[in-house]
């Protein structure tokens, strides 16, 4: 077995190599965890269809909330999701055995963010098509800005996920800690109703945050098809948020479990 | 790949300090670990096992002193050591989800020259399980799965922590197997346990910590120096009481003692010559102050 050691650098896989092998694996996992994969996937269409069936009909209403569920899916499916993994693995010495291994940090967790990323899309999808086949909604409008905006969405979302995972302290506290954000954030943000109509003060807030912008960023390329230029504050709004999440994810991150 | 080391040292530990702000875990630790050796690092509760271990597998950084793993500092993990250092972690989870082959061949993809899927199976003794996902192993079969994760990239270093811990009978005398078959294999191992026992049955050599330094060095059988080992003669006397004397010559001790008994006609009930398991000079070194602990 002493010979091993003579012909490793020829064998090595590259760092792209192995993130799209970590990427196969996390995919993989995810269809293995069958509740886990149903509240991920069917939490947003069994929303879109509820409101959907509620609000028939009301064709301003729904223009509204398929953005907004739209939305919430990728905060859901990146922020929550990551927030909530991350713990979980690093609760479990998942992360602490990753790092005794040779896989590069950097594979590793581009692996979970893409696995994050492709089921933000997969919701994506599933609403468009529940939209445009279950309630008549248009195509969407712009498929270039909803892509830039998908991509900015997911990115920050990823990154805040990632940094609010050091703030909690334990997998068993992990559904309230991501739920205290969440809930509120999908309230606030009009995922179930035009900001426009909400009081001044939660108005003022909902400005500020995140998923507000990337819904409206939505709307725009799925319903109103206003052009990605008259949306440049809203990119700027999550580009800001996404920054400071990343520093936040990177400065913070710790592969071992609390309290050693 | 040039020869790392061409000595025959696989580890190399110098004066080694860890402190935690105020306090010091390890405090100018010195040992040495050949190759091919399997090495047993024993010590109390906080006395700065984990610590070192932990310094040496590259998850934690030093304060002061000198550190080479198979001729690399362990500080910063290289990719180098990586792929030729196994880590057994201790309650470390697995892809509960996985089967014990997809784990084990995701984690071979990750070693330039990992060792065959099957090969490590049966080297650890999991055959028939193979296709099972790792939720539904025993717990000693997930400890298994955790070493075979530690053998797929065919290291050079092995580390096991505590790795029969919750073991019965029959399944340690197992792992005791598997890491036998290891050392014939000439892999280095550095074995950190609490059964003395177990460290007597493996190790080549083995260091006793307590309060972060090394107390006592050497093999099973010569730690602690000659007088640690002295043979103890003990009997019952004629009136009913328990004797007991070490020497260095039990030969002659025991000669004079029973030959003086001979000539009175007397039998020495309970006569036993026995010298000190390793787990007596252990309590021996780490619990010389009483309420130190």
């Amino acid at each position: 077995m002493s010979s091993s050691s003579h012909q490793q650098a020829s064998h090595r896989r590259s760092a792209a190599t192995l993130a799209w092998r970590q990427y196969r694996l996390e995919r993989k996992l995810f269809w293995r965890n069958p509740s886990a994969a149903f509240f991920n996937l069917m939490l947003p269409l069994l929303l879109l269809l509820l409101f959907g069936a509620v609000f028939a009909g009301n064709k301003k209403y729904v223009d509204v909330i398929v953005p907004g569920i739209a939305g919430m899916g990728v905060m859901a499916s990146t922020f929550s999701a990551l927030a909530f993994n991350l713990t979980f693995l690093r609760e479990q010495g998942v992360l602490k055995r990753v790092r005794g291994t040779p896989m590069p940090p950097a594979s590793y967790l581009s692996g979970l963010l893409a696995n994050a990323v492709t089921n933000a899309v997969i919701q994506i999808t599933v609403v468009i098509l529940v939209a445009r086949f279950g309630f008549g909604v248009g195509w969407p409008k712009n498929w270039i800005e909803l892509g830039i905006f998908l991509a900015v969405g997911v990115t920050t979302f990823g990154a805040l996920g990632v940094a609010f995972s050091h703030a909690i302290p334990n997998f068993d506290a992990a559904p309230a800690y991501v739920n205290a954000i969440f809930l509120p954030v999908i309230f606030i943000s009009g995922v179930f109703y035009d900001t426009q109509t909400a009081p001044a003060f939660l108005k003022e807030i909902a400005q500020i945050l995140p998923l507000t912008h990337l819904i409206d960023g939505l709307s725009a390329a799925m319903v109103s098809g206003k052009a990605v230029s008259t949306q440049l504050g809203s990119l700027a709004v999550l580009l800001a948020w996404g920054a400071v999440g990343g520093v936040l994810a990177v400065r913070g991150f710790s592969w071992d479990e609390r309290g050693n | 790949m040039p020869s790392v080391s061409s000595s025959d040292t696989a580890i190399e530990v110098i004066d080694l300090h860890k402190s935690y702000g105020e306090t010091e875990a390890v405090s100018g630790l010195s040992f040495e670990v050949r190759r091919g050796e399997v090495f047993g690092l024993l010590g109390p509760n906080g006395a700065g096992k984990t610590t070192t271990v932990e310094i040496l597998e590259g998850y934690r950084s030093r304060t002061s002193g000198t550190v080479t793993v198979l001729g690399l500092d362990p500080e910063g993990r290289p990719r180098d050591l990586r792929e030729r250092v196994g880590i057994v972690l201790q309650n470390s989870a697995l892809y509960a989800n996985l089967t014990v082959r997809e784990a084990l061949s995701h984690f071979a993809s990750l070693y330039p020259a990992p060792r065959n899927v099957d090969e490590t199976i049966a080297l650890v003794g999991l055959e028939g399980k193979e296709d099972g996902r790792s939720r539904t192993l025993s717990g000693g079969q997930r400890r298994r799965l955790d070493l075979a994760l530690a053998l797929i990239g065919d290291p050079d270093l092995v580390f096991l922590d505590e790795p029969t811990t919750g073991f019965d009978p029959q399944a340690r005398r197992a792992a005791w197997e598997t890491i036998r078959s290891l050392r014939a294999l000439g892999t280095t191992i550095v074995l950190t346990t609490h059964y003395l026992d177990e460290a007597q049955e493996l190790a080549d050599r083995v260091a006793i910590i307590k309060d972060g330094r090394v107390v006592a060095e050497g093999t099973p059988q010569d730690i602690g120096g000659a007088t640690a080992h002295q043979a103890r003669v003990s009997w019952t006397d004629e009136y009913g009481a328990k004797q007991e004397i070490e020497t260095d010559m039990p030969t002659k001790l025991l000669h004079e003692i029973t030959g003086t008994a001979l000539a009175a006609g007397r039998e020495l009930t309970s006569l036993k010559v026995s010298r000190p398991s390793l787990e007596d000079i252990y309590l021996d070194l780490t619990m010389e102050e009483p309420g130190d602990e």
